[in-house]
């Protein structure tokens, strides 16, 4: 009992301050959400705390922007055309990122240190500066406006920072698991796929979220090279059409704004059980 | 692992070829627009009669970021069929690279000439080629007011800028604010006072001392571009006479700032902008009766020599490649059919002459069309018409700097240095 | 180092490398080409944009907000991220912690803008205030302050905000699935030991974290050169808060000047070359450990 005390005192701080944190970070998302179910009229008047006051007022509520949202953009179409662009333009690029981290890591080959250097500098050159260049080329090669092509463009414009961070993830692994399974006869490619793959989860699953989530919430690359009429245009391309061309009715946005950010966090939390403790150690062991 | 992995990315890539293979049929027409919201789906409506008549099928994208987007697809090589451009100086940009089609070359120029002032059609040309039409305007020179607060508190309306400084001497002496405004609108804050400053060269100068303005043929550290800059700084930064003064000014955001107006009582009294802020006013006040609860009146006259003359801005549509599809469309957008559909929708005022004034949706907007077209002189937005460097770039931060009290020299200098660069390319 | 055939590396490299060139490599020579050229790439200018670009005002400015967003962006982002990872492992919601200071990365753009606007936004002190910074203000009888507008530190610093806001996110998971990969019995040896969990932190969880922490740091940076959708929504580089890759955008899609626009990214690449020295020191260092 006492010593339950004790601890739960020592931990105090620990806990206080990832709830400040916590209670800082989701404030604003909060205020998204609350201004969300409010009519512009309200939103305009007053802030989205004041609902505080009354909370069970439910006539200061209203679902409009949602309907709206889900009326206008089309949503089953928008939906399945993210994924169709979403999901292969995530696993291809891990994929030849995995081999590249792979063979940068652990593979003697000339050159080496230099295709680093660029790789590195790669990093910082900006989309935007890349668009005519490659859209000359995709006119060309027909590709233009198609999946394929989108494909392509985010797995280029992603591999710079996936390589390098599998890459620092994948050197870092114990180089005793090298020597043993080579001395065992396994192939590089065997290696590859039942050694570096299976320890390297924690990493995959960090780089799959976030090349997901550029994929999932970027307009430029998908205006370029997609195009925004409705028969190929992803969420975001149709969410923000949703604003008037003025900017009125903006407050859609904050509605548009969740239903686009269910299935990322969906994601989350699935691949949370991906970062998992120790599962270093075991393998090492075993 | 690896296999149903690599599963799913066969069933995606064939999904994916298969619904994308569908290449655009020869009877398709693209078109790229600055429309979204409410205003795309009065387009599509617009666009429906036609696509009925013609069997063209239109893929129509409307972005705001049509800049960007078109810019790439240009110098790509693979621009759109037909293209909304933000401004007429865009269009003289991509006219003097060779890109637009020359339209005189297929439409009946006489009808057009019957149809449209001859405004519209030299704004609509470049170096003797047709490359521009018009379809619709805002209008720009209109002080809007809630009729029942002027009652209310005796006040009439002004019919030249000195009863207007009078007017807002006697609000404020009555301990209330004359004026909201509003200038924060995200990546373009700033526009709403350059439209201040052209309603006011308008009325202090000759049209054609404002063309030379526009063209950089006066210098921004000219008299009269100075004596414009003052006297909107006689409203704009007098503390007294703008709700909330120039902080608010500079952060509330046009949309929002007129809803002063409607507060009970009021916060402020009287707000400059183009027709196209009644759309905000009934998204915020969906209550309000369009004439009865509130109005405009034009903006007033300065030095009485130059009448009402009015600001404008407006919708224009260009050719990139020439298809009879393409063809089709230019035909249809000019012919007062289509626009009739299009102002009914979206309230904007009409670029041709045969549009009945039956098809605007309320009074309100028959008394803008009346206000543009008796006015004494017409001149479009200025900043659309400068180079994008000052028209969307210095002009529109020196608003925002001379509002947060910068010395008028030192932004009058910084806008005419960016000028003397962007007008020599 | 494993051996392989000499053909067998290629074979995993190639598709990447074929990749990169034709979507950066490629286009960042034509990048460094067009920036020798005038607005249409049509005429040759030597080196005017670069001057250009070392020499006005607006451009010297936006230099130096990216210094500061360095200054304050990358630690901040890195420090909390790591923060939160370490001590998040230690209690039992730990994936509701997470997942609250993950969520910013989930947020379209256009969703942040909208949420930052209810945090700085600005009424008169008569009204009835929106934003929740001046809402507190007003609680305590203060004036309320246009945050966005007051140059050049505070509105610089609220925008340095909404990054970090958004990208601690980030660093988090890096670092977490880093710190989760570290054997337990270290840390319980030294637990017996009777080390304190501070001096754990410090002598044994850093150290180990050290190769990550600077892969997170360098990937911090690279966004800080790159920052410009931020900038771009809230206040356009208006009120000194203009950053470099803002400009360049300006430049290349507003004023349609590639010449510049390129000789500004052509820069960018340039403010890269410390990170890369650093980043090769640690290549050098990790094969050493081999």
């Amino acid at each position: 009992m006492i010593k339950k005390l004790i601890s739960m005192f020592s931990h105090g701080p620990l806990h206080l301050v990832i709830i400040m944190v916590a209670f800082i970070w989701i404030l604003p998302s909060v205020g998204l959400l609350i201004t969300s179910f409010r009519s512009s009229a309200d939103v305009a008047a007053s802030g989205w705390w004041t609902v505080f006051e009354h909370p069970f007022n439910f006539t200061r509520y209203t679902l409009e922007n949602y309907q709206e949202v889900i009326l206008k953009i089309g949503i089953g179409k928008a939906f399945l055309n993210t994924l169709l662009i979403t999901i292969p333009a995530t696993i291809i690029p891990i994929l030849i990122a995995s081999f590249a981290a792979y063979a940068f890591a652990w593979m003697e080959f000339p050159g080496r240190r230099l295709l680093f250097v660029i790789l590195v500098g790669l990093l910082v050159v900006p989309l935007q500066m890349t668009l005519i260049p490659v859209l000359r080329i995709f006119n060309k090669l027909g590709i233009a406006g198609t999946f394929p092509g989108i494909w392509l463009a985010h797995t280029g414009y992603g591999l710079p920072l996936i390589i390098y961070l599998l890459y620092n993830f994948i050197s870092g692994l114990p180089s005793e698991l090298f020597d043993s399974s080579s001395i065992d006869g396994a192939t590089p490619f065997q290696i590859f796929t039942r050694m570096v793959i299976p320890l390297s989860l924690p990493a995959l699953a960090s780089v799959t979220i976030f090349q997901f989530l550029w994929v999932w919430n970027d307009l430029l690359v998908a205006l370029v090279y997609l195009g925004g009429t409705p028969d190929v245009a992803p969420l975001t391309v149709r969410i923000s059409a949703l604003v008037g061309s003025y900017g009125q009715d903006w407050e859609l946005l904050t509605a548009a704004a969740f239903v686009s950010m269910a299935l990322p966090l969906v994601l989350f939390l699935g691949l949370q059980r991906y970062f998992v403790k120790g599962i270093l150690a075991g393998s090492v062991k075993g | 692992m690896l296999k149903k992995i690599s599963f799913v990315i066969l069933v995606l890539l064939l999904i994916g070829m298969l619904t994308s293979s569908v290449f655009a049929a020869s009877n398709t027409l693209t078109i790229l627009g600055v429309w979204t919201g409410a205003e795309a789906e009065a387009f599509q409506k617009m666009m429906a009669p036609f696509e009925a008549e013609t069997g063209i099928k239109i893929e129509f994208t409307g972005t705001r970021d049509l800049p960007a987007i078109l810019t790439t697809q240009v110098e790509a090589g693979n621009p759109p069929d037909v293209s909304a451009l933000p401004n007429p100086g865009q269009m003289v940009e991509f006219a003097k690279a060779g890109k637009l089609v020359d339209l005189s070359t297929f439409m009946d120029m006489d009808v057009l000439q019957s149809d449209y002032s001859s405004t519209w059609l030299d704004l609509g040309t470049y170096k003797g080629k047709f490359c521009g039409v018009f379809i619709s305007a805002d209008l720009k020179s209109l002080v809007w007011y809630s009729p029942k607060a002027f009652a209310a508190g005796g006040y009439t309306i002004p019919t030249t800028w000195e009863e207007m400084i009078a007017l807002s001497d006697k609000m404020v002496a009555d301990g209330k604010t004359p004026w909201a405004i509003g200038f924060e609108s995200g990546a373009a804050s700033g526009w709403a006072g350059t439209d201040w400053i052209e309603d006011i060269m308008l009325r202090t100068v000759e049209p054609e001392v404002y063309d030379l303005w526009v063209s950089h043929g006066i210098s921004w550290l000219d008299d009269r571009v100075q004596r414009a800059f003052e006297l909107f700084g006689q409203i704009a930064l007098n503390e007294k006479y703008v709700y909330g003064g120039t902080n608010a000014e500079l952060t509330i955001n046009f949309g929002d700032s007129p809803d002063a107006l409607f507060t009970s009582p009021p916060n402020a009294y009287m707000h400059r902008q183009a027709t196209f802020i009644k759309s905000f006013i009934l998204d915020h006040f969906p209550n309000l009766v369009p004439g009865e609860d509130f109005d405009f009146f034009p903006f007033p006259p300065i030095d009485s020599q130059y009448g009402i003359p009015a600001l404008g801005a407006a919708d224009l549509f260009a050719m990139f490649n020439d298809t009879p599809e393409a063809r089709a469309f230019m035909e249809y957008i000019v012919s007062p059919e289509a626009q009739e559909i299009w102002v009914a929708e979206t309230g904007k005022l009409s670029a041709n002459k045969r549009v009945n004034p039956t098809a605007y949706p309320d009074d309100l907007t028959r008394k803008g069309a009346k206000i543009l077209s008796e006015a004494s002189t017409f001149r479009f937005d200025g900043s659309d018409l400068m180079p994008s460097a000052v028209g969307a770039g210095s002009f529109w931060t020196g608003i925002l700097d001379y509002v947060s009290g910068i010395p008028l020299m030192n932004v009058l200098m910084t806008i005419e240095t960016t000028a003397l660069d962007a007008y020599r390319k | 180092m494993i051996r392989t055939k000499k053909i067998t590396p290629w074979l995993y490299i190639t598709p990447a490398i074929f990749l990169l060139f034709f979507f950066l490599v490629y286009p960042s020579i034509n990048t460094l080409y067009v920036s020798f050229f005038n607005y249409n790439s049509e005429i040759f200018m030597g080196i005017k944009n670069y001057l250009y670009c070392f020499t006005n005002e607006i451009m010297l400015n936006s230099f130096r907000n990216n210094a500061l967003w360095v200054i304050l962006f990358v630690p901040l982002t890195v420090s909390l991220g790591l923060v939160i990872a370490v001590l998040a492992d230690r209690v039992k919601y730990e994936s509701i912690a997470k997942s609250i200071i993950f969520m910013p990365m989930a947020i379209s753009f256009v969703g942040a803008g909208v949420i930052w606007k209810f945090v700085y936004a600005y009424r008169p002190a008569s009204a009835a205030q929106t934003g929740i910074l001046n809402a507190i203000r007003s609680f305590f009888q203060l004036e309320p302050l246009p945050w966005l507008i007051i140059r050049p530190w505070l509105n610089n610093f609220c925008l340095i905000m909404v990054g970090v806001w958004i990208w601690t996110g980030f660093c988090m998971v890096i670092l977490s699935a880093n710190y989760k990969g570290i054997p337990r019995e270290l840390l319980e040896a030294a637990r017996v030991d009777g080390a304190t969990e501070f001096k754990i932190f410090w002598k044994i969880i850093l150290p180990l974290m050290k190769p990550t922490l600077a892969v997170v740091a360098t990937t911090m940076t690279i966004n800080v050169l790159k920052v410009f959708d931020i900038v771009y929504v809230m206040t356009n580089g208006n009120f000194n808060t203009e950053v470099v890759a803002n400009r360049m955008y300006k430049e290349m899609f507003i004023f349609r000047n590639y010449g510049r626009a390129s000789a500004i990214a052509v820069i960018l690449l340039m403010l890269i070359i410390p990170m890369i020295i650093i980043n090769i020191q640690r290549f050098r260092e990790q094969e050493a450990i081999r």
